[in-house]
């Protein structure tokens, strides 16, 4: 296709795009979403097929795109070797929220998973694992109750068994819409990890675009290996807060992975096509057995 | 110990009152509570952050360390103290010296009061999430018992990082929220003018806390708050603080972890459906 009759389909696209399905997936309304992938970072526009063949990561500025937490699975865990745990856990509405019980519900319809992060275990590279996968398309993967009881079940069940937890963080940050409740699960998830770090097991947390605020302050930063995303947003407070704070600009790497890395906040930043080969070589020194050896 | 004779005030009401510039601050607090405080100072990586008081000091007869948020009586004493929003090194410093407690077996009691942990670009720099994670890791095996009081605002993680102990207390009007209820309507309704109606339905009062298992006791403050007769405050929060320390320096340090473990592991709302 030349990018003449490109332009001429996205133009078609857009005249009669149904807007239910754009905002279902995220898209940006001046771009049909199956078409073309722009960059947040570069806003270099790609070829949306091509861009998924490479794992949504952008060909011009290597910013590792986010992913649906299955994506992530498939690209992390051996074929069909992955269990979930709790999947029909759901939020209740612990402060009274108004319609915080139908959002949930129609996020879970829209998304095929009841809430922002996914646990369970699987084989990685032959290397087994319990794993958390949070997906920024639910609610921008904020903890709330199941969250903060997700993971917590999930150290605890790896602390039981002897075995290592990789997280795959994402998240806007605390859950609003439960109160106080949501601000709890910090404490509640980083006392499993302190259990887990006693039990002398290995903890892995992969920092992905975006990865801030009560996450970023528990369970995200608790890692005996911290590893990020290129050009992944990663920080404690919000950019707007703190230009508001401060009242002026920032600069533009402010809070990326690399900006973390120059700090001393991250161990490595690693590439998608890589992850696996990372994990299963980290999983392998801290002498963990590969299944049927 | 004295209860206040009015009823409760509202939310918005107990906000105003808590930012009234004569409320007691630590700065007032510490030498009506403790005997022979002893400031220790810095993180020993980077600094000494003035947001946060600590140090060691008698109680009742007991030595403690102290870990305290410095609201200011006035613009200097809060230009200094940040108006009590911490860096990473003001919670690297709390951890310091909740490791030395827990080495001289002292109990740790903290005092909570912050509008949240400081914004800024040089606590991003310096790790302000990783310093606040590190803190309710390390304080949730602390071997020596931790009890926190909140005198005013207890905002978010930044107080949070000192609020992981086996018994947590408000004073009367204090509150405990994840986001300043100005945040919270600037975030859900984009308006922080809703910043009232978002203080009434956040359940933030020191009795919606001990109805979600969040704190465990309320400290009554003297009539019409704790400014119209600090003595009998600071009174009353001793008064707790002893009934409660007496009480966990005679429990078994396992037992004490346990508890506190579970403390936190109970707090979650949820529910199964089938899929």
């Amino acid at each position: 296709m030349g990018l003449e009759d490109l332009l001429k389909t996205v133009k078609e696209r857009f005249k009669d795009k149904d807007e239910k399905a754009e905002t279902a997936r995220g898209g940006k309304p001046e771009i049909p979403g199956d078409l073309l992938f722009k960059c947040p970072r570069c806003r270099t526009a790609a070829y949306m097929e091509e861009f998924e063949k490479n794992r949504k990561i952008c060909v011009n500025c290597n910013y590792h795109s986010r992913l649906t937490w299955r994506e992530r699975l498939d690209m992390t865990a051996d074929k069909d070797s992955f269990k979930e745990f709790d999947s029909g856990m759901v939020s209740l509405n612990p402060i009274g929220f108004p319609d915080y019980e139908k959002k949930i519900s129609a996020l879970s319809e829209s998304r095929g998973i009841n809430e922002a992060v996914v646990t369970g275990e699987c084989t990685v590279s032959g290397y087994r694992a319990a794993v958390g996968i949070m997906d920024s398309g639910f609610m921008m993967a904020s903890m709330g109750s199941v969250v903060g009881e997700k993971i917590t079940r999930l150290f605890e069940y790896a602390t039981e068994r002897k075995m290592p937890v990789i997280v795959f963080a994402a998240s806007g940050g605390a859950r609003m819409q439960e109160g106080i409740i949501s601000l709890m699960q910090m404490a509640k998830t980083s006392g499993a990890i302190a259990r887990h770090n006693e039990a002398g097991q290995l903890y892995i947390t992969v920092l992905t675009d975006p990865t801030t605020g009560g996450v970023t302050a528990s369970f995200a930063s608790l890692g005996d290996v911290i590893i990020a995303e290129p050009k992944a947003l990663i920080g404690f407070a919000g950019r707007r807060v703190i230009q508001d704070t401060i009242k002026q600009q920032l600069p533009d790497d402010f809070q990326s992975a690399e900006f973390l890395l120059e700090n001393g906040f991250v161990d490595m930043i690693a590439d998608r096509h890589k992850m696996r080969k990372i994990l299963s070589r980290l999983l392998k020194i801290h002498n963990y057995q590969k299944e049927g050896e | 110990m004295k209860t206040a004779p009015e009823p409760a005030a509202s939310a918005y009401g107990r906000l105003e009152l808590i930012r009234n510039k004569k409320r007691p601050t630590v700065n007032d607090y510490i030498p009506m509570i403790f005997r022979s405080f002893t400031e220790l100072h810095g993180d020993r990586h980077y600094g000494d952050d003035p947001a946060i008081i600590a140090g060691v000091a008698m109680f009742s007869g007991i030595p403690v360390t102290v870990i305290a948020q410095v609201k200011g009586r006035d613009v200097n004493e809060n230009k200094r103290s940040n108006f009590a929003m911490p860096h990473p090194e003001g919670y690297r410093k709390a951890l310091r010296l909740a490791k030395q407690a827990e080495k001289f077996r002292r109990p740790v009691i903290c005092l909570i009061d912050t509008p949240g942990a400081f914004c800024g670009i040089e606590a991003e720099k310096r790790g302000q999430g990783e310093a606040i994670a590190k803190n309710l890791m390390e304080f949730m095996t602390l071997r020596t018992p931790i009890v926190s009081v909140v005198l005013g605002e207890g905002g978010s993680g930044g107080a949070l990082a000192l609020a992981v102990c086996d018994e947590l207390m408000l004073l009367e009007n204090a509150l405990y929220s994840v986001i300043s209820p100005r945040g919270f309507a600037s975030i859900l309704w984009k308006d922080p003018a809703r910043e009232t109606e978002a203080a009434e339905l956040m359940k933030i009062t020191a009795e919606d806390l001990l109805g979600f298992g969040v704190c465990e006791r309320i400290i009554p403050e003297s009539a019409g708050g704790a400014h119209n007769d600090p003595q009998l405050t600071a009174k009353n929060i001793s008064d707790c603080l002893y009934e409660s320390i007496q009480r966990h320096i005679k429990t078994d340090v396992g037992v004490l972890l346990k508890n506190r473990y579970e403390k936190f592991r109970k707090i979650g709302m949820f529910s199964f459906v089938q899929k």
